[in-house]
C-alpha cells in the first residue's frame, strides 16, 4: 500500500450550502471512491476562499501571506492533485478565485494535475471553464485534466453531470497515479522560473555556478 | 551594536490631522529628526534614495553632508542608494567627498531599487536590474581601491587610466553594506567582498530574512573572511512606542492602516504578529527586539524606521526620546551580555583605519601637478609605485 494521496479541494463558492462546492465535493468523493476501488487511499482538504477572502486581498495588495493563507498555499504545495471550483460571475470566474491563484508563486503548482469545475445559473457560462480557466492554469503550468466540469441548474437533474464528473474523476486518478509531477519536478525542475523562496517558500537552492552567481563574486557578464 | 533609524524620506499625508508636509517642510523635518538622533544617544541615521514624488531624498550625500556638519558622533548612510540608476563613477566620487567631509562618520547601503518606471530616467532597463547591481558594484570597489583604473564592462562606458577623486579618506573605502530582502546574488556579492548585508525587515515574516542571512553567513565563511558568526550583518525593524501599551496602539493605529505599501490590507494585530513591527510599551519593544537576535544571530546593526506613514514631526521627536531614553539603553545592556565575545562590533572608520595600518600613518594621497590627463605616464599621486602603468586604449 502506497501512501494515500493528497488531493486539495479549492473552491470560491460563496452560498451555504453552495453548489460550487457541491460539485467539488461531489468530484473529491467520487475520486475516493475510484482511489479505494483501485487499492489506493485518498485525504482530501478542502481551500474555502470565502474564509480566506481578506487575507488573499491582503497579500494581492499589501504582499502580506496571513496564517491561513499560509496554511492553503502550503497544502497545494505537498497535494497530488487539486479540484478547482468557482462560480461565474458576468461571464468570468469568481474576482476571489482568480485573485487566489495571481498570489500563488509561479512554480507552486508545477505538474500537478487539476481539475477544473465551475457553476453558473445559466448554461450560457459553460465555456469559462474552457476558456479561461485554462488558460491561467495552463501559466501556472498545472496539468489539467481534459474534462473539466460544468453544471448549470438544470444540470443537477441531468444524470449527464454525474457521468461528466466520473470521466473528470477517472484522467485526474490516472495523471495522478502516474506519478507525473512528481517526476518532472524531479528532473526538470530547475529548467522553470524560481526565485528564492518561491513554491510557497521551499524553493531555497541556489545555484552558485550561476553567471550571476559568478559576476557576484567579481566575474564579468557574459556577452 | 549600533542603533539607529532609517527613513525612506517619504512625503505622506498625516491622516490623523490631513496635513501633507510640503517638501521643504519635510526636509527640514529629517534634519530635525536626524539632530535628535545623535541627541537621544542612538548612533546611526539612515537616508533613502528616490527619485519620484512623493518622495524627496534624490540626492543624500547632499543631505548627508548637511547632516554630518550639525552634528558630531552620528554616523551617516543610506537606505539605500541606488547602485543600478546611479554611476558608479558618481557614487565613488560622491560618497568619497562625503567620507571626507564627514571625517569618516559614514558609510552607504545599496540596493538595487524595484520601481520599473526610474530605470529608464536614467537609461537603464530594470530587466537587468541585477546584472547591473553587480556589475556596477564590482566596478564601484575598485573604484575606491586602485588609484588608475582601466575597466571594462558591459553597462557602462569603458574607463582608461580613470581616477576617481578625492581618494578615500585615509584611504580606506567607506564600508558598504548590501541590502536585498530576496536576492541571494546579492548576498553572494557581500560575502564575497566581506561587506555588510542588510535586511529591510520590514514587510515579510522573519522566516524570509532568516534563510538569506544564513546565506550570507555561510558564504563570508566560505570566502575566508571569519566565521559565520562574524559576518556582519543590520536589520531594519519598526517600533512605536508609548509609555503605555494601548496608547501606543491607539494613536500608530491610523499611520498603520494608511501607511504606503502595506496599509489598506492586514490588520494591524496580524502584521505585529506576524513580522518585525512592534507597536507598545518601551518593554514591549525591547522585548520583540530581542527576539531578532535569536533568529538572526549577533549582530552589528539595528535601525528602525519611525518617520514614515505622515507621522507629525513631533511624534516623530518623541519617539526618538523613548527609543534613546529607554529603550535602546536596556538593548545595549541585554544584546551585550548575550553577545559571543567572537562577533565583531560594527565598521566604522576608525576602527578600519587601525586594521589598515596599525600605528602607521595612513595614506594620505597628494596629487601630482596636473597634466591634463591620467592616461599618459604613470599614477597621478606622488607616493604612487610608479610601475602602475595606465594600459592605453587598444593595448
Amino acid at each position: 500500500m502506497t501512501d494515500p494521496y493528497t488531493l486539495v479541494v479549492v473552491t470560491a463558492g460563496i452560498g451555504d450550502p453552495s453548489s460550487t462546492r457541491m460539485l467539488a465535493d461531489r468530484a473529491a468523493q467520487r475520486t475516493r471512491d475510484l482511489v479505494a476501488r483501485r487499492g489506493g487511499e485518498v485525504t482530501v482538504q478542502v481551500v474555502d476562499l470565502r474564509e480566506l477572502a481578506a487575507e488573499v486581498t491582503t497579500a494581492l495588495t499589501a504582499n502580506h501571506v496571513g496564517d491561513r493563507l499560509r496554511l492553503a498555499i502550503e497544502a497545494l504545495g505537498r497535494a497530488d492533485g487539486v479540484i478547482a471550483a468557482t462560480p461565474v460571475y458576468k461571464a468570468a470566474p469568481s474576482g476571489l478565485f482568480s485573485s487566489f491563484f495571481q498570489v500563488l508563486d509561479n512554480d507552486l503548482l508545477i505538474g500537478k494535475p487539476v481539475v477544473l469545475a465551475a457553476t453558473a445559473g445559466t448554461a450560457r457560462h459553460s465555456l469559462v471553464v474552457d476558456e479561461q480557466l485554462r488558460s491561467l492554469f495552463g501559466f501556472l503550468r498545472t496539468l489539467v485534466a481534459p474534462t473539466s466540469l460544468f453544471a448549470a441548474p438544470e444540470d443537477w437533474a441531468d444524470p449527464g453531470l454525474n457521468k461528466r464528473v466520473d470521466r473528470a474523476v477517472l484522467e485526474l486518478v490516472l495523471l495522478m497515479e502516474s506519478g507525473f509531477a512528481r517526476q518532472v519536478r524531479d528532473e526538470s525542475w530547475h529548467s522553470y522560473q524560481h526565485e528564492f523562496g518561491s513554491a510557497g517558500g521551499t524553493e531555497l537552492s541556489i545555484d552558485l555556478n550561476s553567471d550571476m552567481m559568478r559576476l557576484a563574486a567579481g566575474g564579468t557578464v557574459p556577452d | 551594536m549600533q542603533f539607529g533609524v532609517f527613513s525612506v524620506s517619504d512625503i505622506t499625508r498625516d491622516p490623523v490631522s490631513g496635513h501633507t508636509p510640503s517638501e521643504a517642510e519635510r526636509i527640514d523635518a529629517v534634519v530635525q529628526i536626524a539632530k535628535k538622533t545623535e541627541e537621544v544617544g542612538l548612533d546611526v541615521f539612515a537616508i533613502g534614495e528616490h527619485h519620484n514624488p512623493p518622495f524627496f531624498s534624490s540626492a543624500p550625500t547632499t543631505l548627508l553632508a548637511f547632516i554630518a556638519a550639525a552634528t558630531e558622533r552620528l554616523i551617516l548612510t543610506t537606505s539605500t542608494t541606488l547602485i543600478t540608476t546611479n554611476d558608479p563613477v558618481r557614487i565613488a566620487e560622491e560618497y568619497a567627498m562625503l567620507q571626507h567631509l564627514s571625517k569618516g562618520r559614514m558609510d552607504l547601503m545599496l540596493g538595487r531599487g524595484n520601481t520599473a518606471p526610474v530605470y529608464p530616467w536614467f537609461g537603464q532597463d530594470i530587466r537587468q536590474s541585477l546584472p547591473l547591481a553587480l556589475e556596477n558594484y564590482n566596478l564601484l570597489h575598485r573604484l575606491w581601491r586602485e588609484d588608475v583604473l582601466d575597466w571594462e564592462g558591459k553597462f557602462r562606458t569603458p574607463l582608461q587610466g580613470f581616477t576617481s577623486t578625492p581618494r578615500p579618506l585615509d584611504d580606506v573605502p567607506p564600508f558598504v553594506w548590501h541590502g536585498s530582502i530576496r536576492t541571494p546574488e546579492i548576498a553572494e556579492q557581500a560575502a564575497y567582498y566581506g561587506d555588510g548585508f542588510f535586511a529591510n525587515h520590514i514587510f515579510w515574516p522573519k522566516e524570509h530574512y532568516m534563510r538569506l542571512i544564513k546565506f550570507y553567513r555561510q558564504r563570508y565563511a566560505h570566502h575566508g573572511h571569519g566565521t559565520e558568526q562574524q559576518a556582519i550583518v543590520g536589520l531594519g525593524g519598526q517600533a512605536y512606542i508609548a509609555r503605555r501599551s494601548q496608547d501606543a496602539i491607539k494613536e500608530f493605529r491610523p499611520y498603520f492602516n494608511e501607511a504606503p505599501v502595506y496599509g489598506h490590507g492586514p490588520a494591524m494585530e496580524d502584521f505585529m504578529r506576524q513580522t518585525p513591527l512592534s507597536v507598545g510599551s518601551p518593554q514591549e519593544v525591547i522585548d520583540k527586539t530581542l527576539t531578532f537576535r535569536e533568529h538572526f544571530g549577533d549582530y552589528q546593526r539595528q535601525l528602525f524606521l519611525i518617520d514614515h506613514a505622515g507621522l507629525p514631526l513631533k511624534t516623530v521627536l518623541d519617539q526618538l526620546e523613548l527609543l534613546g531614553g529607554e529603550v535602546v539603553p536596556t538593548l545595549r545592556k541585554e544584546l551585550a551580555a548575550r553577545r559571543d565575545p567572537q562577533v565583531p562590533d560594527a565598521p566604522t572608520h576608525t576602527a578600519r583605519v587601525r586594521a589598515k595600518y596599525g600605528e602607521l600613518v595612513p595614506r594620505q594621497p597628494r596629487p601630482n601637478a596636473n597634466r591634463g590627463d591620467n592616461v599618459t605616464g604613470g599614477s597621478p599621486y606622488q607616493d604612487s609605485d610608479q610601475v602602475a602603468q595606465a594600459a592605453q586604449p587598444g593595448n
